[in-house]
C-alpha cells in the first residue's frame, strides 16, 4: 500500500461518470421524489445498467470486477446530491448482495447474485429486531426451527433497509437457531407468512424504503442457510466492517455536497451589500466543511486501501465511520444556516441534508459503537 | 456492419473560454477538454447498430498526443476500437482543411456507414459531415433525427424548422445526427475499464497520404481577424400588467417582433 491514495485514471474517468449522472439525472428529480417519499425505481434501473450494484463483485456471477474503493467513489458521487439513493446503492450492495457473495455457497451465489449484481433486483438484510440492533447477540429473537429439511421462522425484523421495493426478491434475516446460535438464511419476497410493513414515516431518507418484517410460519428451504449454521453473528460482523467504509464515503459526499450547494448560494444571495459569502462567519463555516470534507475522504480511502491491502481495518472503519458522520451532521446544519430559512426547506438540498444527516450517526452501528470499537482496540 | 464515429476534443461546453491572441485559437488551457456532447448522440445510434444489428463501431479522432483520453473516453460507452491522426500539420485547420484529413482517415478503413455529430460546440460551423461526404463522393444524410437501416438502405428523418423529410440511400453513407435522434447512455464501468484495453491505431499525415497543401492554418481559407469578448448579457425587460390585461397584449407583440410565433 502506498502512503498517498490516489486515484487511477480509471478511477478518475469512472468518478467523473457517475458525478455528470449525480447532476444531470438524479439532483433534479431529487425534490420530488423526496416530497413524495418515492421510491425512485428509474433511477435504480439506470444505475444498475451502469454496473452500479455490481462494483465489488466477481463477473463470474454477473459482477463488473470492480474494487471496493470505486464503489465508494459512486456512493460519494450520488451521495453529494441525493442520500437516498445513495443508501439504496450501498444498502443494496453492502447489506443486499454482500452477504451472498461473502458468505453463499457457489449455487447460492449463481442463483441469487446476477439480478442482484446487474441491479436488477434488490435484496435487504435484516439483523435489527424491535429489542435492538446494538446487542445484537441478546436481541434477536427471530427463532428458526428446523423441520426436515426446512427451517420454520417466527419472529420480526424491524427498519430494514430495501425489503419492500417493487425490485425486492430477497431478504437476508439472522435467527436463532439454538440457544448461543445464530444463523443467516434467505428468504425469498412473497414466501407465504412473511409480511413486508407499508414504508415507515421517516424523519430523512425519504425516498429510501425502510421496512418492518413479520415471519409467522415461514417455511424456506435448509439449503437457503448462508454459510454454517451458527455463524451469522461472525458473518454480519464482517459485513458491517466494509459497510462502514462505505457509509463513510456516503457521508463525505454529503459534506462535500454541502460546501457545493453553501458556495453557490453564498455567492449569490446578498446581505449588507455584499454576497454573504463576503462576511467571514459565513465564509468561515464553508471553510470548515471543506477542511471535514478532505479529511474524513482521506481517511475513508485510508480505510479502503487497508481492506484491499489485505491489512485489518476493523478500527480504521470504525474511525472512518465514526468521523465522517459526525462531521456530516455538523456540515449539514451549518449548511442550512449559510441557507438561512431557504435551508429549512426540503426543496433544497441542504435542507434535505439537514433531515438524512442523523441517520449516518445511527445505522450500521451507531456512534457510540464506533467509539466501543476504538477503545476497545485501545485496550480499554 | 462497420461503422465509424468521427469525434472531436472540445473545450468544456460549460466552461468560460479564452481566445489566445497570439494564434486566435481558443486557449487550451484556460478551459478543461472533453468530448464533444453532440458527438454522444452519434456514440449512442452506433451503439444501437452494434446492439441491434452486430455493428463493428470504431471511433475516430484528428487531434494531439493530449487528446487520448477523449478516445478512450468515446470507448467507453462500448465502442470496439479507435484510430486517432496526430500530425503537428493539423494544426489550426478550417472545417475543409479538417474534412480533408478526416476523409482521408475514413477512405484507410473499411466501413458502411459514417455517423458524426451536426456540429461540434466550439466552432458550430456545421460543414465538416458534408464536406467529407463530397470529398469521398458519398451521399450525405445530414441533420438526422432518426434513422434506420435495413440491409444495405438507410433512411433518415432530416429535421428542418418546419419538421423533418424522410430522406433515402445507399450504404455506404455518411450522416451527421442532432440531438433529438435518442437520448444518450452514460457509460458503464465496465467500459470505462475497458477502455483502457481496445485497440488505438495512431495515424500521421503521410500514413494516410494527405496532401498537406491543404491543411493547417497557412492553407486555411477561413481567417479570424479579430475576436472580441462576449457582450454582456443584458437585463431582460420585465413586462407588469397594470390589471387590465394590457400586458398579453404586450407579450403577444413582443413575441411576434422577435418572430417566436
Ligand atoms: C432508516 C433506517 C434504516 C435501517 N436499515 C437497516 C437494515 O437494512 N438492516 C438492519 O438490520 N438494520 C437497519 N437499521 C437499524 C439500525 O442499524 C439500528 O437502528 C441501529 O443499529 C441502532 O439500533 P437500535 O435502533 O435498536 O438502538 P439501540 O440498540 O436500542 O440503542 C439505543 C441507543 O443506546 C446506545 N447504546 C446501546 N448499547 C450501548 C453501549 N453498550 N454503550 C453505549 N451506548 C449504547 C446506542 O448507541 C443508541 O444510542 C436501520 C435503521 C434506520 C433508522
Amino acid at each position: 500500500m502506498a502512503g498517498i491514495v490516489e486515484l487511477t485514471a480509471e478511477q478518475e474517468s469512472f468518478r467523473r461518470v457517475v458525478a455528470e449522472f449525480a447532476d444531470e439525472v438524479i439532483a433534479p428529480q431529487a425534490a420530488e421524489f423526496n416530497a413524495a417519499g418515492r421510491f425512485p425505481v428509474e433511477i435504480i434501473r439506470q444505475m444498475g445498467e451502469m454496473g452500479l450494484f455490481g462494483i465489488p463483485f466477481p463477473a463470474e456471477y454477473g459482477g463488473v470486477d470492480g474494487d471496493y474503493l470505486s464503489f465508494c467513489l459512486a456512493l460519494e458521487e450520488i451521495g453529494r446530491v441525493d442520500q437516498s439513493v445513495g443508501i439504496t446503492l450501498e444498502a443494496g450492495v453492502g447489506l443486499g448482495a454482500a452477504p451472498i457473495a461473502e458468505f453463499g455457497s457457489r449455487e447460492q451465489k449463481q442463483r441469487w447474485l446476477p439480478e442482484l449484481l446487474r441491479g436488477e433486483r434488490l435484496a435487504g438484510f435484516g439483523l435489527t429486531e424491535p429489542a435492538g440492533g446494538t446487542d445484537l447477540a441478546s436481541a434477536t429473537t427471530t427463532r428458526a426451527v428446523r423441520d426436515g429439511d426446512e427451517w420454520v421462522i417466527d419472529g420480526g425484523k424491524q427498519f430494514i433497509t430495501n425489503a419492500g421495493t417493487e425490485l425486492t426478491s430477497l431478504v437476508t434475516v439472522t435467527a436463532r437457531t439454538g440457544p448461543d446460535e445464530i444463523t443467516a438464511i434467505v428468504v425469498p419476497a412473497g414466501a407465504e407468512g412473511f409480511t413486508v410493513a407499508p414504508p415507515y414515516r421517516k424523519v430523512g431518507w425519504h425516498a429510501s424504503d425502510t421496512r418492518e418484517l413479520t415471519f409467522d410460519g415461514v417455511r424456506v428451504p435448509v439449503a437457503n442457510t448462508l454459510g454454517d449454521e451458527g455463524a451469522g453473528l461472525r458473518q454480519f460482523l464482517k459485513i458491517l466492517d466494509d459497510g462502514r467504509i462505505a457509509i463513510s464515503a456516503l457521508a463525505v459526499g454529503m459534506i462535500q455536497g454541502c460546501v457545493e450547494e453553501c458556495v453557490r448560494y453564498a455567492g449569490e444571495r446578498e446581505a449588507f451589500g455584499r454576497p454573504i459569502g463576503g462576511h467571514q462567519a459565513v465564509a468561515f463555516k464553508i471553510a470548515d466543511m471543506q477542511v471535514a470534507a478532505e479529511t474524513a475522504r482521506q481517511y475513508y480511502r485510508y480505510a479502503c486501501a487497508r481492506k484491499l491491502a489485505g491489512l485489518p481495518y476493523k478500527r480504521q472503519a470504525a474511525i472512518a465511520k465514526l468521523y465522517s458522520t459526525e462531521q456530516a451532521v455538523t456540515a449539514a446544519r451549518q449548511a442550512t444556516q449559510v441557507f438561512g430559512g431557504m435551508g429549512f426547506m426540503t426543496e433544497t438540498r441542504v435542507g434535505r441534508f439537514y433531515q438524512d444527516a442523523k441517520i449516518l450517526e445511527i445505522g450500521e452501528g451507531t456512534s457510540e459503537v464506533q467509539r466501543m470499537i476504538i477503545a476497545r482496540d485501545l485496550g480499554l | 456492419m462497420k461503422v465509424l464515429v468521427p469525434v472531436k476534443r472540445v473545450p468544456d461546453t460549460a466552461g468560460e473560454k479564452k481566445i489566445d491572441p497570439n494564434d486566435r485559437t481558443v486557449d487550451r488551457e484556460s478551459v478543461e477538454s472533453v468530448l464533444c456532447p453532440v458527438n454522444e448522440f452519434a456514440i449512442e445510434e452506433a451503439m444501437r447498430l452494434k446492439e441491434q444489428q452486430d455493428a463493428e463501431v470504431t471511433v475516430l479522432l484528428v487531434g494531439p498526443e493530449s487528446a487520448q483520453p477523449v478516445v478512450r473516453k468515446a470507448l467507453s460507452y462500448g465502442l470496439d476500437a479507435g484510430v486517432q491522426v496526430v500530425d503537428d500539420a493539423v494544426v489550426g485547420s478550417d472545417a475543409l482543411g479538417t474534412a480533408e484529413v478526416l476523409a482521408k482517415a475514413l477512405a484507410a478503413e473499411e466501413f458502411d456507414l459514417v455517423i458524426f455529430g451536426n456540429q461540434s460546440t466550439d466552432a458550430r460551423t456545421c460543414l465538416v459531415p458534408a464536406a467529407v461526404a463530397e470529398i469521398l463522393g458519398l451521399p450525405a444524410l445530414t441533420y438526422a433525427r432518426h434513422l434506420e437501416i435495413d440491409g444495405d438502405q438507410i433512411t433518415v428523418h432530416r429535421e428542418h424548422e418546419e419538421g423533418w423529410d424522410v430522406v433515402e440511400s445507399s450504404l455506404p453513407a455518411v450522416v451527421s445526427v442532432v440531438e433529438a435522434i435518442n437520448e444518450p447512455r452514460y457509460p458503464s464501468f465496465k467500459g470505462i475499464m475497458a477502455a483502457k484495453s481496445k485497440p488505438l491505431e495512431v495515424r500521421s499525415l503521410d500514413d494516410l497520404d494527405v496532401d498537406t497543401s491543404r491543411v493547417g492554418s497557412d492553407n486555411a481559407a477561413a481567417i479570424m481577424y479579430e475576436f472580441r469578448d462576449r457582450p454582456p448579457k443584458e437585463p431582460g425587460t420585465i413586462v407588469e400588467d397594470d390589471g387590465s390585461g394590457a400586458a398579453a397584449t404586450q407579450l403577444a407583440d413582443w413575441l411576434v417582433e422577435k418572430k417566436f410565433v
